[in-house]
C-alpha cells in the first residue's frame, strides 16, 4: 500500500508540473507582461529595467524553475488589476467558493444516495417514478438556467431569498464565513441548490444502477434466506457494496463542483473564486488565472489521491496483502 | 413425525405469452434427519422448488396451488413478516457457489453474529460465542483466528463451510441445499458432503439437496425425488432408484452417467428427451470441406512433443526483485501426444491444466521449455508465422455460452476462422461449408442463420465443434468441453467428439477433472497437481493400477455410483 501511494504521489507531482507548465506559458505567450504592467508613458529604459529585474531575460528553464518554486510557495506575483498579491487575492475569496462547493456537494451527496436507494429499493412506486423524472429535468436543465428559474421564482415573485452576494459575513481568524448568520445562509440556499442539482442527479441515477446491480448478486439472496431484516440487508449490505464506484464519482465530482462554480457564481454574483476568475478573463489579469488553473488542479489531484485512499478502506479485498490469501 | 410435507405444489411464472408452469402436481416429504434427494436437469424446477419453500419466488413467479406444512404449521399463506421470521430459524438455505454466497466487504466474524443475534435475539457475547463454536463444528481449523477475516481470504471448500455455518446460525429445523458442491473440486465435494451428513445426522436436521448429479445423491441422500419438467416423475430410496428405477427417464438418466468402473464404446443416451438427436448416418466425411483434402504432408508418429515446459505468472510486481511474488502455474512438464491419439490431462482446478492447454494454442508464451508441433517449434514464432501451425489446431472451451459471440449469426461464427485464414475462394464456398459443418455435428444447415442465444448449452457447444472444425485442423484442444452441461446433454456431445475423432482421424488433448469422462474418452492420461505432471499412463493402466499416490487419492475420491446400465449388464 505505502508503494501504491508512492506511486500515486510520484504521479501527482508530474500532473502538477505539466499544468504548472501551461500555466507559466500564459505569461510568456499571451501578451507582454511588462507591457501588461506599464502605462504607456515609460520609457524604453525603464521597460528594460524593469525586464531585467522581474528576471524576464533569464533562460526558459530558468524562468519556469522560478515559477515553480515560487508557485509550490504559493505565490504567484502581483495582479495585474487589482495591484495587490495573487495569494492574498486568493486566499481572501477561496472561503466563499469553498463554502459553497462543499455545501453543495454535501447536499447532493446525502439526497443523491438516498434517492438512488430509495428509488433502487422500490422499483414501481410512484414516487420513485416522480423522483426519476425530476431527475431526468435536472440532468437536462444547464445550471445557468436552473439558477435564473431560482432567482425567478424565489427572488422576484415570490421574494422569500437574496438573489445575489454573500449576505453578512463573520470574519473567523483569515476565514470569513456566512454559515453563521441569518443573511449568510439565506445567500447561500439558491446557489447552494443550483450548484448541487446537476451533480444530485448524476449520484442518485448512479447509486440506482449500482444497488439495482448488487440487489440481484448471491450474497443479498443468501442474506434473505436466512432471515436478515431488509432494513439490514439493504443498508448494510447492499449499500457499503454499492459505495465503492460511487466514491469515485462523487470524488471527481466534487473536483468539478469547486472547479465549475464559476458558471454558478457569475449568476448570483457569488464572490468566490470563480467570479475572481472570470473577471480575471476579461482584463487579461494573468498572474490570476495561471494561479487559479493550478489551484484546481491541486485540487483534483489531491481529491483523486484521497479516493485511491478510501478504496482500501472500504474494500478489504485491496486491503490485505494478496500473497496472504489463502488458496 | 414429517418434518416438511409439500402438497399438490404449482408454481407458475406468469408472462406475457401465458403463464409459464415451473412445477406442478409436487408432492414431497422429509423427516427429521433425513436428506431428501431431488435430481434432475436443468430447466426441471428443482431450484423453484427451494425457493418457493423459502419463500424467495423470484418475481413475478407465485404458487397458485398446493400447500407446504412444516411441523404442523402452514407456512406458504404467512405474510412477509412471519415468512422472514421462518427463514433462517426454521429453514436454513446453502447456495450454489460460495464465492458470490458471501458479502465481500464484511468479516466473517459480522455475518455470523449479526445472523445469530436476528435469529435468536441473544446477546453479543453469546453469539460471538456461538459464532466460533459453528465455524468449529463445520471443520474450519483455528476458528478464532479465522472468524475475523474476510470472505477473499478463505479458499472454495473453505467459504462453503462458513456458507453452511450461516446457514445453521438460526438452528433451523429443515436446511435446502441447492447444489451445494457443484462449483467445488472432487476432493472437497466429498468432504462437504460428509460434514452436510454429520450434522444433519447430529442435529437432526431434515435436508433437501437439489443436484443433477446422480453421483452426490448415492453418496448422500436417503430418499430421491426425480423431476422431469416440472413434475416429480418418480420417488424412493436411494437404493431403489438407482438399482430399480422403474420410470423409463429415470432408467435413461442413469444410465447416461459414464460409468468409472469400465469403458464402453459409446455414451449411453438419454432416449427419454425429446429433442436428443443423433446425427444422420451416411455423411461421408471425406467429402465434405467440399472435396479438399488437409493440404499438408502426412502426420508423423508424434504430433505434440513438449518438454520441460514452464509458466510463471506475476502475482505481485515490484521494483525489488525480492519483493516480487510469482506462481508457477506450470512446472516443468513433458509430454508427448502421438498422431492420433486421445490424450487425457485431469487435475483439480489451479492444476494447470488450462495453463498447458493456452500455452499449446498460443494464447499465453511459455516461460522456458519447448512446444513442436508436427515437428516444428512453434514456442518463438512470429503472429505470422504460427498462422499455419494455429490452423491445424483448435480450441474447444469449457462455457458454451460464453464462447460465442452473441451478436454474430452462426454462420457468422463458423466463417471466420475460414477467411481468417483464408481457406475458401469466395463467401458462397465458406457458407458451403458452414452448411456441411452443421450437418456434420448434427444442427443442421438451416441453423446457420440463426443467433447462439436461441440454442441450448449442448447446442451451442456443437457449433463451438463446428467452428473448430473449420479450418480441417488436425489437433482438437478441448478444455473440459462438458462440464457446463446435463448428463444427457454430455453424453451426446461426447459421442459427436468421439465419432469424429475416429472419422477424421484427429489427435485431441482432452482436459477434464471428471474421471469418468476421462476414462471414456482418453487412451493416455495425465495426472496434474500444483503445475505437475505427476503420471502418465494408459487411461486403462492408470485406472486400474495407479502408481502416484495423489493418482490413487482421486480414483478413491471418484463417486461409487455405478449407475443402472452397469448394474443391469452384469
Amino acid at each position: 500500500m505505502i508503494s501504491f501511494i508512492f506511486k500515486r504521489v510520484f504521479q501527482s507531482v508530474i500532473v502538477m508540473l505539466t499544468v504548472a507548465l501551461i500555466a507559466f506559458a500564459l505569461f510568456r505567450f499571451v501578451g507582454d507582461p511588462v507591457n501588461n504592467m506599464v502605462g504607456q508613458d515609460t520609457t524604453l529604459e525603464e521597460r528594460a529595467e524593469l525586464r531585467d529585474r522581474l528576471g524576464l531575460d533569464d533562460s526558459f528553464f530558468v524562468q519556469f524553475g522560478r515559477f515553480a518554486k515560487n508557485a509550490a510557495q504559493g505565490e504567484f506575483g502581483i495582479s495585474y488589476q487589482h495591484r495587490r498579491p495573487v495569494s492574498e487575492l486568493i486566499a481572501e475569496r477561496a472561503p466563499a467558493t469553498l463554502e459553497l462547493a462543499l455545501i453543495s456537494a454535501f447536499i447532493a451527496t446525502a439526497i443523491g444516495i438516498f434517492m438512488g436507494v430509495y428509488t433502487a429499493i422500490h422499483r414501481t412506486a410512484l414516487l420513485s417514478r416522480a423522483m426519476m423524472t425530476i431527475s431526468l429535468i435536472g440532468i437536462s436543465l444547464p445550471v445557468f438556467l436552473t439558477g435564473i428559474l431560482l432567482i425567478l421564482l424565489f427572488g422576484v415573485i415570490l421574494r422569500w431569498l437574496p438573489t445575489f452576494g454573500r449576505g453578512e459575513v463573520v470574519q473567523l481568524g483569515w476565514w470569513s464565513t456566512g454559515l453563521l448568520t441569518t443573511s449568510g445562509l439565506k445567500a447561500l440556499i439558491l446557489p447552494a441548490i443550483t450548484l448541487a442539482l446537476f451533480q444530485m442527479t448524476l449520484i442518485m441515477r448512479l447509486v440506482r444502477a449500482e444497488m439495482l446491480e448488487v440487489l440481484r448478486t448471491d450474497f443479498v439472496k443468501f442474506g434473505r434466506a436466512r432471515g436478515l431484516p431488509d432494513r439490514y440487508i439493504h443498508f448494510k449490505t447492499a449499500l457499503k457494496n454499492t459505495m465503492v464506484p460511487v466514491i469515485t464519482i462523487i470524488g471527481l465530482q466534487l473536483g468539478a463542483v469547486i472547479a465549475f462554480a464559476i458558471v454558478t457564481e457569475t449568476v448570483f454574483q457569488w464572490p468566490g473564486m470563480g467570479l475572481l476568475f472570470i473577471q480575471a478573463v476579461r482584463e487579461v489579469d494573468i498572474p490570476i488565472m495561471a494561479a487559479y488553473l493550478v489551484m484546481i488542479a491541486l485540487i483534483f489531484v489531491v481529491i483523486n489521491l484521497i479516493v485511491d485512499i478510501l478504496y482500501y478502506v472500504v474494500d478489504p479485498r485491496l486491503r490485505v496483502d494478496r500473497a496472504a490469501t489463502g488458496h | 413425525m414429517t418434518l416438511l410435507t409439500i402438497k399438490g405444489m404449482r408454481v407458475e411464472f406468469p408472462s406475457r405469452r401465458g403463464h409459464v408452469t415451473a412445477v406442478q402436481d409436487l408432492t414431497l416429504e422429509v423427516a427429521p434427519g433425513e436428506i431428501l434427494g431431488v435430481v434432475g436437469e436443468s430447466g426441471a424446477g428443482k431450484s423453484t422448488i427451494g425457493n418457493a419453500i423459502i419463500g424467495l419466488l423470484e418475481p413475478p413467479g407465485e404458487m397458485t396451488a398446493g400447500e407446504i406444512t412444516l411441523k404442523g404449521d402452514r407456512i406458504d399463506t404467512l405474510d412477509d413478516v412471519q415468512k422472514r421470521a421462518v427463514r433462517g430459524s426454521r429453514i436454513g438455505m446453502i447456495f450454489q457457489d460460495p464465492l458470490t454466497s458471501l458479502d465481500p466487504l464484511q468479516t466473517v466474524e459480522t455475518q455470523l453474529i449479526d445472523t445469530i443475534r436476528e435469529n435468536l435475539g441473544v446477546s453479543q457475547s453469546e453469539a460471538s460465542d456461538r459464532a466460533v463454536a459453528l465455524l468449529d463444528a463445520v471443520g474450519i481449523p483455528d476458528p478464532a483466528i479465522r472468524i475475523k477475516q474476510y470472505p477473499h481470504q478463505f479458499s472454495g471448500g473453505m467459504r462453503q463451510r462458513v456458507v453452511i455455518a450461516l446457514a445453521l446460525c438460526g438452528e433451523p429445523e429443515l436446511i435446502i441445499a441447492d447444489e451445494p458442491t457443484t462449483a467445488l473440486d472432487v476432493s472437497v465435494q466429498a468432504q462437504i458432503l460428509d460434514l452436510m451428513k454429520g450434522l444433519c445426522r447430529d442435529r437432526n436436521v431434515g435436508m433437501i439437496l437439489i443436484t443433477h448429479d446422480m453421483g452426490v445423491i448415492a453418496e448422500t441422500a436417503d430418499r430421491v425425488a426425480v423431476m422431469y419438467r416440472g413434475r416429480v416423475v418418480e420417488t424412493g430410496t436411494t437404493e431403489q432408484i438407482i438399482n430399480a428405477p422403474t420410470h423409463e427417464y429415470t432408467q435413461s438418466l442413469i444410465s447416461a452417467v459414464p460409468p468409472p468402473g469400465r469403458r464402453l464404446a459409446r455414451f449411453p443416451l438419454v432416449t427419454y428427451i425429446e429433442d436428443a438427436q443423433e446425427r444422420p448416418e451416411g455423411l461421408d466425411l471425406a467429402t465434405h470441406w467440399l472435396g479438399q483434402s488437409r493440404d499438408y504432408g502426412a502426420a508423423s508418429e508424434t504430433l505434440l512433443d513438449i518438454e520441460n515446459l514452464h509458466m510463471r505468472f506475476v502475482t505481485r510486481a515490484s521494483i525489488f526483485p525480492s519483493k516480487r511474488l510469482f506462481i508457477d502455474a506450470v512446472k516443468d512438464v513433458s509430454l508427448s501426444i502421438k498422431s492420433g491419439e486421445v490424450f487425457g490431462i485431469v487435475g483439480e482446478s489451479g492444476s494447470g491444466k488450462s495453463t498447458i492447454a493456452r500455452m499449446v494454442t498460443g494464447i499465453y508464451k511459455p516461460t522456458s521449455g519447448s512446444i513442436r508441433f508436427a515437428g516444428q517449434e512453434i514456442t518463438g514464432l512470429s503472429r505470422q508465422d504460427a498462422a499455419p501451425m494455429r490452423r491445424q489446431m483448435q480450441m474447444i472451451f469449457q462455457d458454451p455460452f460464453s464462447s460465442l459471440n452473441s451478436r454474430m449469426r452462426v454462420r457468422d461464427i463458423i466463417a471466420e476462422p475460414i477467411h481468417f485464414h483464408g481457406l475458401a475462394a469466395s463467401n458462397d464456398e465458406a457458407q458451403k461449408i458452414v452448411g456441411d459443418l452443421l450437418d456434420v455435428v448434427g444442427l443442421g444447415a438451416q441453423a446457420a442463420q440463426k443467433f447462439p442465444h436461441e440454442f441450448s448449452g449442448g447446442q451451442r457447444q456443437r457449433i463451438s465443434i463446428a467452428r473448430a472444425l473449420a479450418t480441417r485442423p488436425r489437433f482438437l484442444v478441448c478444455d473440459e468441453p462438458t462440464s457446463a452441461l446435463d448428463v444427457s446433454i454430455q453424453a451426446q456431445v461426447l459421442n459427436l467428439l468421439k465419432d469424429l475423432q475416429q472419422e477424421l482421424n484427429l489427435t485431441m488433448m482432452f482436459i477434464s477433472h471428471d474421471l469418468p469422462v476421462i476414462r471414456q474418452m482418453c487412451d493416455r492420461v495425465g495426472v496434474m497437481r500444483n503445475g505437475q505432471m505427476l503420471e502418465v499412463a494408459e487411461t486403462e493402466t492408470l485406472f486400474t493400477n495407479p502408481q502416484h499416490e495423489y493418482t490413487k487419492h482421486l480414483l478413491d475420491l471418484m463417486p461409487k455410483f455405478t449407475g443402472f446400465g452397469a448394474q443391469a449388464a452384469e
